[in-house]
């Protein structure tokens, strides 16, 4: 099995706009929580391991902040 | 042996008279002969420290027959809390030890847990659904009363001597110092020369020396024997502090492990309650780094801890007796061989985890399970040396296993970042209404046995097998089919199992299996060179009707066969065994088998 990257959503913009919609009125603080609840929701829902550590790992692929050198992976980069 | 006309704990004693208990001091004749001529005894093991490894393992070793030497710095039982939740799998080896019913009756048999999120349920879980198990997933029980019992059992067995308040002073391994192998799988009994360890020990009437074969440290955390080797055992500390208070009082708590994050009794930490016997309960309060042990564990500190947690449980305050109070920190780590020449590492020496689990004494327990009968199998010259390499590398994996499930525990409790802090209370707050969140709370994850299954003593499967059974696991309990035993209760001796599954060539395979046995492995298995001594080892052969739940868990067609060693895990299993395969999975299990 591997991480779908390709479009796969039923209504791309329509999900995004629920997306966006869903934190209206939120401090950021309680924005945080509701994405990481969310998180948790959509990882049982893919239940794959396999598929999940591509995901995290594409996720952390889009990481645009430098890593502090004993966070950041081992090898070349 | 101490001249006890009958021991002075029983099953009866109370904690009271456990904890106060001392061990009358007496001088043995080895330090009579040291002190008058300098003559040095030898022992075939000495086990140093009487804790539950030391115990289970000197109980196990003498229900072998073998001599065993125990030696404890002090003369007391454990006191105080300590260990309180021993699992199924200890009970079973206790039952082996003939003391699990002992440890049954006194404990407080629970399976049903709740956890809490501030003043409100998540949810509550059972651990044991599974019925068809003699022993309960878990009971309850001060360390004192297991020690006692354990204690008690040990004055029972004629060639097992304890000797209270020998302190071992310093160790050495002349072999291996001079860059000699040990003796030999096959040295001469009685043979002079030089022994593998010797070991210099001091008394109230001043030192004496002896000399050993075999060496466990079961010398708990501080081991001291860890560092006479210039050893050490390493991994992570944690940065938070837990305080324990026992107290006794009549509450009207129902029998559950009751777990709270963030209740408003004890903002942003969380609290444990347990039940002990004798009306006495455990409470761990989580404090964080920044307190002053020594502060927090006097009584008027604790008080009204107890008093506030008590409003919220149950709506007002009870009077209590303060049995105990203390503060704690608590790190995982291990050594990185549990194995140094002749000297074996078992127990907190070797491996140390955080609290929740359980997984401290009961990994100790399952550590001397494991040793003992490779110790025996060594020490006849049955088995090589490399059978106790495998004690050191399987009971490391089991570690390392417990250290991890510990960890993950330690990590949800105590999140170490804000984000790791933000998806815990997320999980936490999707477990109200969800139950797939109620799988990822983590308020410890407790202690199984570990299965071996990249040991090398497994045969690995050449038939088929459904379900979760393998080899390397222990062997799971489940009623005699027609009987009113448990099978496990069929495998209390000291030798390999054989299982059986009835059919129509049980007759045939009890003639192979016993011929096995009576062959021996022979020298030709694998690359192995010594000569061996002609081998006839006892076998206990087990015919099981083929139904049931006992067929169910081990996956059981008539004929099937399980070969299961001393310490009842499963080391190979057959549709329809050969001589050839029997033989060939035996060499295996006794570590004579080198090919890879």
């Amino acid at each position: 099995m591997t991480l779908i990257t390709s479009p796969n959503l039923e209504a791309p913009d329509e999900f995004y706009e629920a997306l966006i919609e869903c934190h209206r009125g939120l401090s950021d603080e309680a924005s945080h929580a509701l994405n990481a609840r969310l998180v948790l929701l959509l990882a049982n829902q893919v239940g794959s391991l396999q598929i999940l550590k591509q995901a995290l790992r594409a996720a952390r692929a889009g990481a645009t902040e430098p890593l502090s050198p004993e966070h950041a992976p081992a090898g070349p980069r | 042996m101490p001249a006890y006309a009958s021991h002075p704990l029983s099953e009866q004693s109370t904690g009271q008279e456990i904890q106060s208990f001392e061990f009358p001091w007496q001088r043995s004749p080895d330090q009579d002969a040291y002190a008058l001529s300098g003559a040095v005894a030898h022992h075939p093991i000495v086990i140093v420290g009487a804790g539950p490894a030391g115990l289970s393992l000197a109980i196990d070793l003498a229900q072998r027959g073998q001599r065993v030497l125990l030696l404890d710095n002090d003369a007391r039982l454990s006191t105080g809390s300590r260990a309180i939740c021993f699992a199924k799998r200890t009970l079973e080896i206790w039952d082996r030890l003939g003391v699990g019913q002992a440890m049954c009756d006194k404990g407080v048999q629970w399976q049903m847990g709740k956890v809490f999120l501030g003043s409100e349920q998540l949810y509550g879980f059972n651990l044991l659904p599974e019925p068809g198990h003699e022993r309960p997933a878990f009971i309850n029980l001060q360390q004192y009363y297991a020690e006692a019992y354990l204690a008690i059992r040990a004055a029972q067995l004629p060639t097992l001597e304890i000797r209270w308040r020998n302190t071992v002073t310093a160790l050495e391994q002349p072999l291996i110092a001079a860059g000699l192998p040990g003796p030999g799988l096959h040295a001469p009994a009685g043979e002079r020369g030089p022994r593998p360890v010797r070991l210099m020990i001091e008394t109230p009437e001043g030192p004496y020396t002896i000399t050993a074969d075999y060496v466990a440290a079961c010398d708990g955390s501080r081991s001291s024997l860890r560092t006479l080797l210039g050893q050490q055992s390493t991994g992570q500390v944690f940065r938070d502090r837990f305080l324990i208070a026992d107290v006794r009082m009549q509450a009207p708590f129902p029998t559950e492990r009751w777990f709270w994050f963030d209740p408003p009794f004890h903002p942003n930490q969380s609290v444990l309650l347990h039940r002990q016997p004798d009306d006495v309960w455990r409470i761990d309060f989580q404090l964080g780094w920044d307190v002053n042990p020594d502060e927090e564990k006097r009584p008027e500190r604790v008080r009204p801890r107890v008093d506030a947690m008590m409003r919220q449980a149950i709506g007002h305050e009870v009077p209590f007796e303060l049995e105990w109070a203390s503060v704690y920190t608590f790190s995982c780590q291990r050594m990185a061989s549990f194995r140094h020449g002749h000297v074996l590492f078992a127990g907190d020496s070797a491996h140390g985890v955080s609290p929740f689990g359980a997984r401290g004494a009961n990994s100790s327990v399952q550590d001397s399970d494991n040793l003992a009968w490779k110790l025996d199998l060594v020490l006849r010259g049955i088995a090589p040396e490399a059978l106790l390499a495998s004690y050191a590398a399987e009971r490391e994996y089991a570690a390392d296993e417990n250290i991890l499930n510990s960890t993950r525990s330690t990590d949800f409790i105590t999140p170490k970042s804000p984000i790791s802090k933000l998806f815990r209370d997320a999980t936490l707050n999707l477990a109200r209404e969800h139950d797939f969140a109620r799988r990822l709370v983590n308020s410890g994850r407790l202690s199984v046995p570990a299965t071996l299954t990249a040991s090398r003593l497994n045969t690995p499967d050449c038939d088929h097998f459904e379900g979760t059974l393998m080899p390397g696991a222990p062997a799971p309990d489940a009623p005699m089919p027609n009987e009113s035993k448990w099978l496990l209760r069929c495998l209390a001796g000291n030798d390999f199992h054989a299982l059986i599954f009835d059919g129509p060539q049980t007759n045939a395979i009890m003639r192979i299996i016993e011929s096995a046995f009576r062959d021996g492995p022979g020298p030709q298995i694998g690359t192995y060179q010594a000569p061996l001594p002609p081998v006839n080892l006892p076998v206990n052969i087990v015919i099981v009707p083929c139904e049931g739940l006992a067929a169910k868990r081990y996956d059981a067609s008539p004929g099937t066969t399980y070969l299961l060693r001393p310490d009842q895990h499963v080391c190979a299993r057959w549709r329809a065994p050969t001589a050839a395969l029997v033989r060939a999975a035996l060499g295996r299990a006794l570590a004579l088998d080198t090919s890879p």
